[in-house]
């Protein structure tokens, strides 16, 4: 009768552990499937407010961003969500700075500048800004185009008319028409990767360190320190776009 | 990459190499400028009283709907994925000045113009739906919605709304207009288009292409009919021409001047690009040719006596370089706006194809359209008093 009744308490036990393994299981696929943050209930939109800082005193001009973007993004060869950008400074001459982006810096740059004799020259890596008053968004006949509630800047593809205001709209260039799909595409800040708790493709791949992924809305992200400790500069202030990508020695030529 | 950054000068943005707005985006502006100016004249004779103009009355407001029609199609062709176009109306983004259009167009094309114009043609619509036989008699039944009274008193009421029209009319072809200036004038990364003055540049650009467009038109068709031209009339309307052109190029002055006293960070971009890429069309084509010689042209006519054959001629002549000036405005904005980097550190070149979705042969098919649709309506409608009087089934 014992044996019985403990052989009763082990299938219960075993049935229960079952059901509850398939079902955890059956969630965590879930989770692996997830395509939307929507669908993991471990990433909260509300919880975040996504921001990037940009050390340009770091940049080395290798375009490993630029080649982890294309591939990570599926980015078509002549348009980029982020490039990085050679500047030549000579003397006092920041109005008239000698810029060049040969394919993105897809490539990296060819030696072309000697250093010194009264010049100046550095990389300065761009991407979309993910303004928190952006232009492009506030153009958008149809709100194809969106700040998403964690600050990122993202535009539907199933729903943009393909009309290009937004691309007239934005003051960086950041924009584009995919000729494939006849509509908009931009830096999405790899909203695929970023709410899955990884980083974006670029500073993923940044061997200097010069781009750091950082959540405004996380205390213990390193990135207040960072804001507190360099002196920090947006492109184009003039523009009031409520920028989120924060240079570190943004030199006043760039624009 | 080569190929892409051929006619690139100096430093582009990578994604800018490409315009994205083509010569159809020019004709947009260009074909609601002509809808906008071709019924603030016809508002001159009903709500202003210059009984001089009347003869070009009802031909200026076919003309208007005939161009009112087609100026969404550029748009429509424009598209990437014109399928989903009517989600600006039925999702709009109340933020956005493009998301407007639809309304602003509906309320102008319905509520303005066709409503006007069936109000004004009401009684000739009834009498050709009695008069008329087979197919045409359907076509004068439909457009007639039913309605066949047309006594005295129903006439009268029929003119009084007609008129409160028109005076709805008057803001609201201001606002078409001056809202497609808004598109452009309101996108602050674009220092070219950005400029409050914009809507009220285009808003008079587009009275002077309207008036120059009926005037031609009313010339053209009273010609070939082998009629004689009203010259009283045609003196008028080239005397509102002078006087909306010198409004119209005093606030481009105005801007200019303020450009260059300016002189901030984009005006070296600018100039540069004025005096070399937009060279022909911005200062030869449209202030030179299209602009300085009509007005000479316009003022000759008021200060020297000449006959009437000769007046003819020069106010053809007038009406011809207007209409190129004016185009040459529409492109220098559109496609200007587009030639410079927002870096301020280059220059693209624009490429235009031809058989291609946006390329000139769309456009140029776009330019004879109103033109069809206008010669439809003139066969259905015809705008000749003295043969609307003369009874119905008279042929134009």
């Amino acid at each position: 009768m014992s044996e019985t009744k403990s052989n009763r308490r082990e299938f219960l036990a075993t049935g229960t552990q079952l059901v509850l393994l398939t079902g955890a299981a059956a969630v965590a696929w879930e989770h692996v499937m997830a395509g939307s943050p929507e669908k993991a209930p471990n990433y909260k939109t509300t919880e975040h407010w996504w921001a990037m800082t940009i050390d340009i005193e770091k940049c080395i001009g290798c375009g490993n961003c630029v080649r982890a973007c294309k591939t990570e993004n599926d980015v078509k060869e002549e348009f980029f969500r982020t490039w990085v950008e050679r500047y030549h400074v000579e003397g006092t001459e920041m109005e008239r700075p000698e810029v060049d982006s040969p394919n993105g810096g897809f490539d990296g740059f060819r030696e072309k500048y000697k250093a010194g004799e009264n010049s100046k020259n550095f990389f300065v890596p761009k991407l979309c800004n993910h303004c928190s008053h952006s232009p492009c968004t506030q153009v958008c006949p149809v709100g194809a185009t969106f700040e998403s509630p964690d600050g990122v800047v993202l535009a539907d593809k199933t729903y943009c008319v393909g009309c290009r205001y937004c691309v007239q709209a934005c003051p960086y260039g950041c924009r584009y028409i995919d000729p494939r799909t006849e509509t908009v595409d931009k830096c999405s800040l790899c909203y695929h990767r970023i709410t899955k708790g990884l980083t974006t493709a670029c500073c993923e791949t940044c061997p200097t360190g010069t781009r750091k992924l950082g959540d405004l809305k996380n205390p213990a992200d390193p990135i207040h320190e960072f804001l507190q400790s360099h002196k920090v500069q947006v492109l184009k202030p003039q523009m009031a776009t409520g920028s989120k990508l924060y240079y570190n020695g943004l030199d006043g030529s760039v624009r | 990459m080569e190929h892409i950054l051929a006619g690139v000068e100096g430093f582009m943005y990578p994604n800018e190499v490409e315009l994205q707005w083509s010569i159809l985006i020019v004709l947009y502006p260009y074909l609601t400028g002509l809808v906008a100016g071709a019924f603030i004249l016809a508002s001159l004779e009903r709500v202003f009283n210059v009984e001089a103009v009347k003869p070009t009355y009802r031909l200026a407001l076919l003309t208007a709907l005939s161009f009112m029609i087609v100026a969404p199609l550029p748009l429509q062709l424009h598209l990437g994925h014109p399928e989903r176009s009517l989600e600006m109306m039925m999702t709009p983004h109340l933020t956005s000045a493009m998301a407007m259009f639809g309304f602003v167009y509906l309320w102008y094309l319905m509520v303005v113009l066709v409503l006007e114009i069936w109000l004004d043609y009401r009684k000739e619509i009834v009498l050709k739906a009695r008069s008329t036989t087979g197919a045409l008699r359907l076509v004068y039944k439909a457009m007639s919605l039913g309605v066949d009274n047309i006594s005295e008193e129903s006439l009268a009421i029929d003119h009084k709304v007609g008129t409160f029209l028109t005076i709805v009319g008057i803001p609201s072809a201001f606002l078409l207009h001056g809202y497609v200036g808004f598109i452009f004038g309101s996108i602050k990364a674009n220092p070219w288009w950005s400029t409050p003055l914009m809507p009220i540049v285009f808003l008079f650009s587009a009275i002077v292409s309207g008036i120059a467009t009926v005037m031609l038109i009313y010339m053209a068709i009273t010609a070939v009919r082998g009629g004689k031209i009203d010259m009283r009339c045609v003196d008028t309307i080239a005397r509102y021409l002078m006087y909306a052109f010198i409004v119209d190029f005093s606030l481009e002055m105005l801007d200019l001047i303020h450009r260059i006293y300016e002189a901030d960070e984009s005006f070296k971009s600018l100039d540069f690009m004025v005096h070399t890429r937009l060279y022909t069309s911005q200062v030869i084509l449209q202030i030179v040719i299209g602009t300085l010689i009509p007005i000479g042209l316009l003022v000759m006519a008021q200060l020297v006596k000449l006959t009437d054959g000769a007046r003819k001629g020069l106010y053809s002549l007038t009406g011809v370089l207007t209409l190129v000036g004016i185009f040459s405005m529409r492109w220098n904005v559109v496609i200007g706006g587009q030639l410079f980097s927002k870096s301020f550190l280059g220059y693209t070149t624009y490429k235009m194809g031809f058989a291609t979705k946006e390329g000139l042969l769309p456009a140029i098919i776009l330019m004879v359209l109103p033109f069809v649709i206008l010669w439809v309506l003139v066969k259905l409608l015809p705008p000749w008093e003295e043969e609307a009087a003369a009874g119905p089934g008279e042929g134009i």
